[in-house]
């Protein structure tokens, strides 16, 4: 079987630029929906360990005025055998004092005397934090970047460099497009998941890369269409199989982090994983590839034109 | 060609797999020991990270040594819960981060490390007489002989003795009021003028609770004031269900992994199988063995390694099907997919490696522990695929097992 990717490569682009569009207009309008690791504030889960009203929960939260406006969320959990765990309540608010947090603690005890005494998590971080996360993430991508561009430069071409990185770049928009989007809450986590997004694309890439300079190599006739073609053809099972393998281990912890813990942040960072494997190797063969070939048309007819000039 | 079956070579493949799955089983059992086996970060397993930012307060300013000086004194609380690997560390120029994974008591241990200790000794005036800032020991020491009460003893430095030398003249039979922050933590009564900057806090307590009070003034000469950045406390029950559910998920991953590749590469994905296993059995050795911590980005490192662990597997495996499709013998496909398949592993895993060591270089935290285990991981990865891969391929071929392109998939 051949499939004639280079061929519906315009059909593609069409396709990779409307969501990146949409991703980028989400992005501009709605942004992305930050949770405290990025902005700042106070996380506390309880498991009260019996079924409380809402009204309850509201009333031992009343004399804690800094946590006005605080969302308030019920999370149900099963345990190994897939019996429903006591419901857990999750707090979301502003960064709160560690003695404010500590009394607030000890308050629900009194007030709900089944709370379990380990089965909790409070979090509380400033601003500043995030932001520096971000920016230290942002800036070492960055250098990773350089990086990269001259390794590829080095070993391949700088072509090839190019188009590597503009399907990294691909993936990372989409991805966060679709967070936008969806508003689904991104912490800490979140971060190695784009990271490995990133890592899954270049990999994922500079394999079909080796294909096509190795049949570049060993053609007489250079037709280069036809080649980055039959390159991606060749490597077609290989993409499909990794992607497989790799989706198996993710959709297994989503499955689990979804039906027996509920815990959100951690179903983000798998479907950010599943997102970035299935994309990562859409981009390898539909823009990646196919951009490389524009490329090498654009530079063979920029030095068509100069030779004739 | 039919090779002809050599029973010596096959059972060096067999033993060799043996050995393979055994290894694996001690690395898992290893690994997966509370306590001896692989550190977990406080996302998996529960525990407590907190990062203190220090300010300068009065006349004492924020240098190198009043963050060491503060770090003693964190430690010297912690030691006092009994945590097992408690990393309490300066970061930057005037931060302190500390990690307790494992605990029991989160809150404790939360309480204990977040009393800002500000140490000050005050007259029955309100005047402050010295700071723990000159107070250089403080000890509870047992006395048998002249009285059944143990006391604590304490100095002060040169500064702080000339201080309290006046003091103690002042305010002879006076107390001397010692608080802790705003909590009066003692308040003896001076029953000698003290000149050598020796004195001793005597009262009616035993010696826990001498040591107790000893241990708050030591806390007390924490000159510089923390205030908390970050504060993350997991209770041991929710991070160890993390850690089960995680830990049964990649389970069931893998296995659906390995029946993959057996059935779409027969012989040779048993093989890759038994490449894989080796992997994760390196990955979870050195992760035990390595000063490393493993936390959800960890994870997230090891998920793309494993990924990336079977592409080399499937590069290879798709280069060979290629050769034997163009004709090639057995021999001949296996020995030019490998050398085929070869530049593509090693420029995506070095690529891979170069954004681990980058980042690994220039961010921290949580970034930092994605780095790691991805570097563990492509190197344990390169290493099977490269190396034992092509062993086991080469061992199943010579003792006439992989007869012809269908034992690796392939319809000719």
């Amino acid at each position: 079987m051949r499939f004639d990717f280079i061929g519906n490569r315009r059909k593609a682009y069409l396709l990779s630029l409307i969501l990146i569009g949409a991703g980028l207009l989400s992005l501009a309008i709605f942004g992305l929906n930050l949770g405290i690791d990025f902005t700042g504030g106070t996380v506390l889960q309880f498991n009260l360990g019996e079924d409380v009203s809402m009204e309850e929960v509201e009333a031992a939260l009343e004399p804690y005025e800094e946590l006005e406006g605080a969302v308030v969320q019920v999370i149900q959990g099963r345990d190994l055998s897939g019996e429903p765990t006591e419901e857990g309540l999750i707090i979301r608010g502003p960064v709160m004092s560690e003695e404010r947090r500590m009394a607030l603690i000890s308050d629900f005890r009194d007030r709900f005397p089944e709370m379990t005494g380990d089965d909790l998590r409070v979090e509380s971080v400033g601003a500043v934090i995030g932001a520096e996360l971000t920016r230290q993430a942002l800036l070492s991508l960055l250098v990773a970047m350089v990086a990269i561009v001259a390794y590829i430069t080095f070993r391949f071409e700088f072509k090839f460099a190019v188009a590597t990185i503009g399907g990294l770049l691909h993936n990372v928009i989409v991805v966060l497009g679709i967070f936008s989007i969806l508003q689904m809450e991104i912490n800490v986590p979140f971060v190695a998941a784009i990271l490995t997004v990133i890592g899954y694309s270049v990999n994922d890439t500079i394999v079909i890369m080796d294909r096509i300079r190795e049949n570049i190599k060993h053609r007489k006739r250079k037709e280069y269409a036809e080649v980055v073609n039959d390159s991606i053809n060749q490597n077609l099972m290989r993409s499909i199989n990794t992607s497989l393998t790799t989706l198996f281990v993710l959709i297994a912890l989503l499955f689990g982090f979804h039906y027996f813990i509920g815990s959100l942040d951690l179903i983000v960072f798998v479907v950010a994983l599943i997102l970035g494997v299935v994309i990562g190797t859409y981009s390898s063969i539909f823009i990646a590839s196919p951009l490389w070939l524009n490329l090498q048309e654009v530079n063979l007819s920029l030095s068509r034109r100069r030779k004739a000039a | 060609m039919k090779k002809t079956f050599n029973p010596g070579r096959f059972l060096v493949l067999v033993l060799l797999c043996l050995l393979i799955l055994v290894s694996g089983y001690y690395a898992f059992q290893n690994a997966a020991d509370r306590e001896e086996g692989i550190r977990r970060g406080l996302d998996i397993a529960g525990g407590l990270y907190v990062l203190l930012e220090a300010v300068e307060t009065g006349d004492q300013e924020v240098d190198d040594e009043a963050i060491d000086r503060a770090i003693a004194v964190i430690r010297n609380r912690v030691d006092e819960l009994g945590v097992a690997e408690p990393v309490i560390a300066p970061q930057g120029d005037d931060r302190i981060r500390i990690e307790l994974p494992d605990l029991d008591d989160v809150e404790q241990a939360r309480e204990i490390i977040g009393r800002t200790a500000m140490l000050t000794f005050v007259g029955p005036d309100g005047e402050e007489i010295v700071t723990g800032a000159n107070l250089t020991r403080a000890r509870a020491e047992r006395q048998p002989e002249m009285s059944p009460y143990p006391f604590v003893s304490l100095e002060f430095d040169r500064e702080g003795a000339v201080l309290f030398e006046e003091a103690t003249r002042e305010y002879f039979g006076e107390p001397i009021a010692i608080y802790l922050d705003d909590e009066k933590i003692s308040e003896p009564v001076v029953r000698a003028v003290i000149t050598d900057g020796q004195a001793t806090i005597e009262g009616r307590f035993d010696f826990e609770e001498a040591s107790q009070l000893a241990l708050l003034l030591r806390s007390g000469s924490l000159p510089v004031e923390l205030r908390e950045l970050e504060s993350r406390l997991v209770g041991p029950t929710l991070g160890q269900r993390t850690e089960e559910i995680a830990a049964s998920a990649a389970a069931i991953g893998l296995v659906l992994v390995l029946f993959f590749m057996i059935i779409y590469y027969r012989l040779a994905g048993i093989i890759a199988g038994m490449a894989l296993v080796f992997y994760i059995s390196m990955v979870l050795w050195a992760l035990t063995y390595l000063p490393t911590t493993l936390t959800l980005p960890g994870i997230a490192g090891l998920i793309l390694s494993i990924g990336m662990a079977v592409d080399a597997n499937v590069i290879i495996f798709e280069r060979i099907k290629d050769e034997l499709r163009s004709g090639r013998t057995i021999r001949s496909a296996m020995e030019s997919g490998f050398q085929r398949a070869f530049p593509a592993i090693l420029d995506a895993n070095v690529t891979t490696l170069i954004i681990t060591v980058i980042l690994f270089t220039m961010a921290s935290g949580p970034v930092r522990g994605f780095a790691v285990t991805l570097f563990i991981g492509i190197i344990c990865s390169m290493f099977t695929a490269i190396v034992l891969t092509r062993i086991l391929l080469r061992l199943a071929l010579k003792s006439g097992i992989i007869g012809s392109g269908a034992y690796v998939g392939v319809k000719i």
